[in-house]
């Protein structure tokens, strides 16, 4: 029996997201800790593009050797979040392309990632955007005790909210709707 | 299973919603696999260890290979498994082993949303119509055999207990049958009768005829073009 050979799989280029694009590259710069983290505020969210992962506080660090060698340290928000892979692709080759020799991004589990860890400019562009941001930090009682709370409309700001789905759009965000506009919208879970 | 109900859920917001589950399920996995593989020390990553092991290999716990039934039986099936698992996982965030315990600190935070996400349709379920109450009570009846098996112990289940890798299962049965007597309470059901049990799939890998069949399928691809990425 004749045997087929085993085709190989082709490769698929990485979609272009905003600010990764060959025209939006940075200028390559010095290699410092600084300039790493500057870069790093202009990677995208892949999932919600309006917040940067320093703004989502996904990043917890950078060391530089005299070698102008990065590594990053980056903790992921979900345990099966798919943008995790694509953040780390997209960390190195922003560091790569502002000069930085080589870029190695450890992941970090622990302490776990938590929306409290979203910076305040972070929660003004969830906002912005159309989402509701976390309402109150994990350390809330209300949280520890699953209290059903409610959640300020992005869009009117109305307070007579209602969750449609605890499950949302992305593993970070639930769905909800606001009976004063009666528009749906997503919240970004406290967690 | 959770993965088969996408574009079949009974509304949008469940096919969303099992989903979610299955892919925070499949996080926490990962980060296992991947340190098992480090610690055999063989070159095996997340991918060999999910791809390529027979079936007898899984040491999966039987309930969570049953088919997915109706939409009450896979509540019942999600509600059993995640009343124990987040007891499972809050107490390996006290583990002796720091990278078992910082996985399962994060993945306690998923898992406390699984349980309050079954538990509120079993809820509802039960102590809805006639027929959704039918329905769930069937689900547990035909699942409730599977769940002695999350409390037996080997030899290895019991070295990790002594040495505080993970907790002693057994200690795990009575407030695992607090949580789901106070929903079942709440839902207005009794105790499915506990008739009948069957075990072997953790400790031996015997497993029920489903398990086979869903491994030809999701390993097909990996075995036909070995080393594919996505």
């Amino acid at each position: 029996m004749q045997r087929h050979p085993r085709p190989e799989p082709a490769a698929i280029p990485l979609p272009a997201f905003a600010g990764t694009d060959a025209a939006d590259a940075p200028a390559p710069g010095p290699a410092t800790v600084e300039r790493a983290m500057e870069l790093l505020a202009g990677v995208p969210d892949p999932d919600i593009p309006t917040l940067g992962l320093v703004d989502l506080g996904v990043i917890r660090g950078v060391t530089v050797d005299a070698g102008g060698r990065a590594t990053v340290r980056m903790s992921p928000t979900y345990t099966g979040c798919p943008a995790t892979d694509l953040m780390k692709l997209m960390a190195i080759d922003r560091l790569l392309q502002g000069g930085f020799s080589s870029v190695h991004v450890a992941l970090e589990l622990s302490p776990p990632w938590s929306s409290d860890d979203i910076t305040a400019d972070g929660l003004r562009k969830l906002r912005e955007a159309g989402i509701a941001p976390p309402e109150y930090r994990t350390t809330d009682k209300r949280h520890l005790t699953g209290e059903v709370q409610s959640v300020a409309c992005p869009r009117c700001g109305g307070r007579h909210t209602r969750l449609l789905s605890a499950f949302g759009s992305t593993a970070c965000k639930a769905l909800w709707r606001c009976e004063t506009c009666a528009e749906p919208f997503d919240h970004f879970k406290c967690i | 299973r959770l993965g088969q109900w996408c574009g079949h859920a009974p509304i949008l917001e469940e096919d969303i919603a099992l989903t979610n589950v299955a892919l925070d399920l499949i996080g926490q996995a990962r980060l296992y696999y991947q340190y098992a593989g480090e610690l055999e020390g063989r070159g095996r990553g997340e991918d060999e260890l999910a791809f390529l092991r027979p079936e007898r290999e899984f040491g999966n716990l039987l309930l969570v290979e049953q088919p997915n039934g109706d939409f009450a039986v896979t509540i019942a099936r999600q509600f059993l498994f995640d009343s124990f698992n987040l007891l499972l996982t809050t107490a390996l965030v006290n583990s002796s082993d720091a990278r078992i315990a910082a996985i399962a600190a994060k993945a306690v935070k998923e898992v406390t949303y699984h349980r309050r996400h079954s538990a509120s349709w079993v809820i509802r379920l039960g102590d809805g119509t006639d027929e959704s109450r039918r329905r769930i009570v069937a689900g547990f009846e035909t699942l409730i055999g599977f769940t002695d098996e999350f409390f037996e112990s080997d030899a290895v289940d019991h070295l990790m207990a002594e040495t505080g890798v993970a907790p002693d299962l057994a200690t795990l049965r009575q407030p695992w049958e607090a949580d789901v007597g106070a929903v079942l309470a709440e839902a207005t059901l009794d105790w499915p009768a506990r008739t009948w049990s069957v075990r072997g799939g953790r400790h031996e890998g015997r497993h029920t005829e489903h398990l086979g069949h869903m491994l030809a399928e999701m390993q097909s691809m990996q075995r036909t073009y070995p080393g594919l990425t996505w």
